[in-house]
């Protein structure tokens, strides 16, 4: 069932909606509720083919379901309907905003509505593409605050990677914090690139979101062996970031395990085809992050590797 | 005055960046003026522009103090200036988002460490600052409230209003913050425009600063004292924001009294022409903030009235 979170009103004619997909079948007293979350920058993609997976096949199987799960694929509709990562018109990041306010900008009024509606669920899944420029593997953000609570659910959701990560006060103004602060458990999810699908990933977390439901006792249909995730707990992570400007071209695959000291790419100079920088991995580990854009300025970020916690 | 470049980051591309800082007097380090950090920010970089010209002819007068210095950079960002973009060229990231910055980090990352570095031990801070959203501003300057300093010091700008911020979990990345955290006693100061520049704004905020140096002796010579001050905390500003969408008429200006019941704005119909909603002040006041877009969303705040 399709229902609206928020409704405003644009300048010529039309209203900004947020839609939700409500799935729900042998709803008991006790019955859990689920949120699939997506869409909040407008350039990241890959949620849109989860989400359509799980609306898809959730309708199509409700027999195996007990209890909600709301699937939100868009709560940022007219970035994503003009290639734009904010929010158009609003000069700031939209997961910058929340908790929002019932009396602020269109784009707090919408961002109020969306954590009035989503609090209270069980879990939250927020999930996020890297942008135009990075290529992530599958992975959950959590922070050092909220491992505790999230962690058992991020071994559920069949990702290859779980980073715990320092609390920033500036992250205190995202959509997972306001709701994991409120006692709605909340689980931010990377994968792909900005601008794409990846069929691959959005099938792998698919997977781990029914596995998921089955372990919360609202799916008792089939599901798959998820993976387990590497951890980042007590393993540093290795920032390689372009000194030079120019091209960057990489010459080792994506999620590869490197050796300190590795060529992970060439930064050439375009004019003269001159290499200006040999990109070499400060440390043993998995290559979680590639640089997906090739014009890099000085500080470009190039890759992350997770230290292999060897020292 | 002394020309030296603050920070430079190369592109593949283009010519180097070169921010630059003109420095007037010598010594001991006393307030460092910042103009735009955003490519839009053009009556920011155009108030910075007149206080390098006023400093360069008052250094000539010996009118700065004896070891005090002054720097101004007036545009750290010509990059998108040059573009007519507001945020970085490349990835849309904003400078002043990345306070303290990271030598390591990113680009606009390094870009922050890098000025930063080159600015945080002054004695007080002027950043000529700019609002997220389209409008005019009365002229006046704000401070964050960091619980670390008084904030007497508002006063010495001579404009009518001097306000106190309660920080945003966002605010902590931001220039004129960390100053703060850093010791510096630092001031945001909002001329009326950001992307065009208007003459007497300009003067306004040139003359406001020059005050202000005065008062902290770092400039000796005749100024005008400019207008009491009122300080108050930002959250007393009333928003008015509006019901409808449309074409926005507005009936005020920044500046103008406005009573309890007086007209504010009109919405029209976009395709039929006809008011669908009139916003009148719930309170006593003086226009502080006016949106300048001609079409409104519902829920755009349209004005910010000051109370009494």
């Amino acid at each position: 069932m399709i229902k609206s979170v928020s409704v405003a009103a644009l300048p010529v004619t039309e209203n900004l909606i947020i839609q939700k997909n409500r799935i729900e079948n042998d709803l008991k007293p006790d019955c859990k509720r689920v949120c699939i979350v997506t869409g909040t920058h407008g350039d990241e993609l890959e949620g849109q083919y989860v989400c359509a997976q799980l609306a898809k096949f959730l309708s199509d199987n409700k027999q195996y379901l007990t209890g909600v799960v709301d699937i939100y694929p868009a709560i940022n509709p007219l970035g994503i309907d003009s290639v734009t990562r904010g929010f158009p018109m609003f000069d700031l990041d939209m997961n910058r905003i929340f908790p929002g306010s019932p009396n602020g900008s269109l784009a707090e009024s919408v961002a109020y509505d969306i954590v009035h509606d989503i609090e209270g669920a069980d879990i939250c899944i927020d999930i996020h593409s890297s942008n135009i420029f990075l290529r992530e593997i599958p992975q959950v953000r959590l922070s050092e605050q909220t491992e505790a609570m999230l962690f058992p659910y991020a071994l559920m959701l069949n990702v290859d990677f779980v980073w715990i990560h320092t609390a920033a006060t500036v992250l205190e103004s995202t959509l997972a914090h306001t709701l994991n602060m409120r006692g709605t458990k909340t689980l931010v999810v990377e994968m792909g690139v900005g601008m794409r699908i990846t069929e691959s990933y959005c099938t792998q977390l698919f997977n781990g979101i029914l596995n998921l439901l089955r372990e919360l006792g609202m799916w008792s249909g089939d599901t798959v062996q998820v993976r387990d995730p590497v951890v980042s707990k007590d393993r540093g992570v290795g920032f390689l970031n372009s000194d030079a400007a120019g091209i960057f071209i990489p010459c080792i695959a994506h999620g590869s395990y490197v050796k300190t000291g590795e060529l992970i790419g060439k930064v050439l100079d375009p004019i003269t085809g001159n290499m200006v920088e040999l990109a070499v991995s400060p440390c043993d580990g998995l290559l979680f992050t590639l640089r997906e854009y090739p014009v890099v300025f000085g500080g470009s970020l190039l890759a992350r590797i997770l230290g292999d916690g060897n020292g | 005055m002394v020309k030296n470049i603050v920070y430079s980051i190369k592109s593949p591309y283009r010519q180097s960046m070169d921010v630059i800082g003109y420095t007037f007097g010598s010594g001991e380090l006393s307030c460092c003026i910042v103009g735009a950090l955003r490519g839009n920010e053009i009556q920011q970089m155009a108030i910075c522009a007149q206080l390098v010209d006023a400093l360069k002819h008052l250094e000539e007068k010996g009118s700065i103090a004896k070891d005090k210095s002054i720097m101004v950079i007036p545009c750290a960002n010509y990059y998108s200036m040059n573009i007519g973009k507001r945020f970085w060229t490349m990835d849309n990231t904003d400078i002043n988002r990345m306070f303290p910055g990271y030598d390591l980090g990113e680009t606009t990352q390094r870009i922050a460490d890098g000025l930063f570095k080159s600015i945080k031990d002054y004695a007080f801070g002027i950043q000529m600052a700019s609002f997220y959203q389209k409008g005019d501003f009365f002229p006046h300057v704000k401070v964050m409230d960091t619980k670390q300093e008084s904030y007497e010091s508002l006063s010495d700008f001579g404009l009518p209003y001097g306000l106190i911020r309660e920080p945003s979990p966002y605010d902590t990345v931001t220039l004129n913050y960390n100053w703060q955290l850093w010791g510096c006693q630092a001031f945001s100061l909002f001329a009326t425009y950001t992307d065009h520049i208007g003459g007497q704004s300009t003067q306004t905020a040139v003359n406001a600063t020059l005050r202000f140096l005065v008062a902290k002796e770092v400039l000796v010579c005749a100024l005008h004292p400019g207008s009491h001050t009122r300080i108050l905390s930002e959250d007393k500003i009333c928003r008015v924001s509006v019901n409808k969408a449309g074409i926005l008429k507005k009936r005020v200006s920044v500046g103008d009294e406005v009573k309890a019941g007086g007209l504010l704005c009109e919405i029209i119909h976009p395709l039929e022409g006809n008011v669908i909603d009139q916003i009148v002040s719930q309170i006593d006041g003086t226009v502080f903030f006016a949106f300048s877009g001609q079409l409104v969303m519902e829920h755009t705040d349209v004005f910010n009235m000051m109370p009494g």
